[in-house]
């Protein structure tokens, strides 16, 4: 990498080691990919790890490190959801000793060193930071330092930033520095379409399953998804946003998509349509027997298949307030329909602590309390970590949850019909 | 027959003798390593569900073979962290480019924690048809790597 007279400074130990070694593993990072040089971080950071987990050891030392040497980032940033909320998640003793005794114990301690680096405020756990409730929602043409693959994808596709998939400590990296080695999704070239997604299907395709479907085929490649808008409509309001929230969260856990474009719809497709498919483009058809196909492929992991769900977990990225509206709305019908008051299946909605904030002061907060669902922003990837917890019949209608743990995915159509009629 | 001999881009150097594991699709870091660091094991037993060549198999001192790895951008420090633990396989060997994350974790292994995995990409897809979990293979500083038995 070609580097200004600045960064040879840091790199040489002008404003300390500890921003000389951030500095070396950022041009290491660069270099493997051809980046030629650094361009600035024009906004604030999103970082991916927001859970005190006492083996990762090389996190807390690498902070002390951090703040010892007076670094911090010139942008306040937001960070991925908290892993316990007692309130609102209850566990007993057992799960209790297990979370804060042994696997979070370090909880506490890492969200002091979050502050003392720019952690933006006590409400900034989440993994929808790009929300216009919480705030951190980057311009077109933005340059990121972002981890957490849901939000990346999210802000490259739906808002035209960029960044590339980074991980976990190099979020931490890029933010303090300010830079970020240019190559990969930061470049015109690198959000070129090598995969032309059409959608065949009968009607909308349930975002998670579409969402799978494409991150299975194409991994890391930038799929353009044609066919789609015919569902969705050409502009972007609240629903069609929280739609490509789930969609991308699963081309990202299943996958390792960190862009895709929609026909008509994301920012750079509708600036450049076919300009921007790859003369080479593989072709990927997706209609109803294909959807059905990688439903039927997932892998039920409970010890027993019919065993009674005993928890529910809805919000895997966290719920969009318009998610949490219609989630009521839907959850109420159903209830009405079976002529119950309450949901016969404990149920967790997770939300941005800001999104909560804001639902809590409409009615319908008081409805979807009433139908016995707790309302959350813990993170429930985090939560079904805990191996007792994580061994109980959970269901879920999120795709990255199913991946990551035991959970049994549902289509919402489905799960709504499980938590309020099961018996 | 001629012994086949595979050769791609040196990212982090070093000799290895020993057996190997082949993912053949896209190596989930964090659904892989997660419940054997999370449970402080001397090994590292695959919990990848999803994927069921290495679902089950012991990964710490092997070479592990796949075409990148996939899933949450937790996956550089989940590779920081077994690399710290001493757990990791000995090395990780790509038939494709290095992915973001991978590299995020071997750079992070080798400047923050001085651990000594090897890893090696752009070995061609070849690889990972032509060698089989349980072979013996060879792994030599110029980026080479050849079945041995």
């Amino acid at each position: 990498m070609k580097l200004t007279k600045e960064e040879q400074a840091i790199l040489s130990g002008s404003e300390g080691q500890t921003k000389a070694k951030i500095m070396q593993t950022l041009v290491e990072f660069g270099e493997l990919f051809g980046a030629t040089e650094f361009v600035p971080v024009s906004t604030c950071g999103h970082l991916v790890t927001s859970f005190g987990i006492g083996l990762l050891k090389p996190v807390y030392r690498i902070m002390d490190e951090i703040i010892e040497a007076g670094l911090k980032t010139p942008y306040p940033f937001t960070v991925d959801p908290r892993p316990i909320d007692y309130k609102n998640v209850k566990c007993n003793i057992l799960d209790k000793l297990i979370f804060s005794k042994i696997m979070y114990s370090k909880q506490k301690h890492y969200e002091e060193q979050l502050s003392k680096i720019g952690l933006k405020n006590k409400n900034a756990f989440t993994c929808t930071c790009y929300l216009e409730e919480v705030g951190n929602t980057p311009k077109y043409g933005d340059i990121l330092s972002w981890a957490e693959s849901s939000a990346v994808v999210f802000a490259n596709s739906v808002l035209g930033a960029r960044c590339n998939r980074n991980s976990g400590m190099l979020d931490i990296f890029g933010a303090i520095l300010g830079k970020v080695p240019k190559f990969g999704l930061l470049t015109d070239d690198g959000r070129k379409a090598d995969y032309i997604v059409e959608i065949k299907t009968s009607h909308l395709p349930e975002a998670q399953i579409l969402g799978s479907a494409i991150g299975m085929r194409v991994m890391e490649k930038v799929p353009y998804v044609v066919g789609l808008d015919k569902f969705l409509g050409t502009e972007l309001n609240d629903d069609t946003i929280s739609y490509l929230k789930d969609f991308g969260a699963a081309t990202a856990s299943n996958g390792a998509v960190g862009l895709y474009h929609i026909d008509n719809l994301t920012p750079e497709a509708k600036k450049y349509g076919k300009k921007l498919w790859r003369e080479n483009a593989e072709k990927y058809v997706i209609d109803d027997a294909e959807l059905e196909r990688v439903y039927k492929s997932y892998p039920i992991m409970w010890k027993k298949e019919d065993a009674k769900p005993s928890l529910c977990f809805i919000g895997c990225p966290h719920l969009s307030f318009s998610q949490l509206k219609n989630w009521t709305d839907k959850i109420g019908e159903n209830l009405k329909k079976s002529g119950r008051k309450k949901v016969k299946v404990r149920t967790i909605m997770t939300c941005a602590p800001d999104v909560a904030d804001k639902f809590k002061k409409t009615p319908d907060y008081k409805k979807l309390t009433s139908y016995g669902v707790k309302l959350s922003s813990i993170c429930p990837l985090m939560y079904t970590n805990n191996p007792i917890a994580g061994s109980k019949p959970i269901i879920t209608n999120s795709n990255k949850l199913r991946t990551y743990s035991k959970a049994r995915y549902y289509k919402d159509d489905d799960i709504v019909k499980i938590i309020c009629e099961v018996k | 027959m001629e012994k086949k001999i595979f050769k791609g881009r040196v990212i982090c150097k070093g000799n290895y003798e020993g057996e190997c594991v082949v993912s053949r699709q896209g190596l989930n870091t964090l659904a892989t390593f997660q419940k054997s660091a999370l449970m402080n094991k001397k090994k590292v037993i695959g919990s990848d569900q999803n994927n069921p060549d290495v679902f089950g198999k012991n990964l710490t001192g092997v070479a592990l073979i796949l075409p990148q790895t996939i899933g949450s951008t937790t996956g550089g420090l989940v590779i920081q962290t077994i690399c710290q633990m001493k757990i990791n396989p000995s090395a990780l060997l790509f038939s494709e480019e290095i992915d973001s994350l991978a590299a995020s974790g071997v750079i992070l292994a080798k400047n923050w924690e001085n651990s000594d995995i090897i890893a090696i990409d752009k070995l061609g897809n070849d690889i990972l048809s032509e060698i089989k979990t349980g072979d013996k293979i060879k792994i030599s500083e110029d980026g080479t790597v050849e079945v041995i038995k």
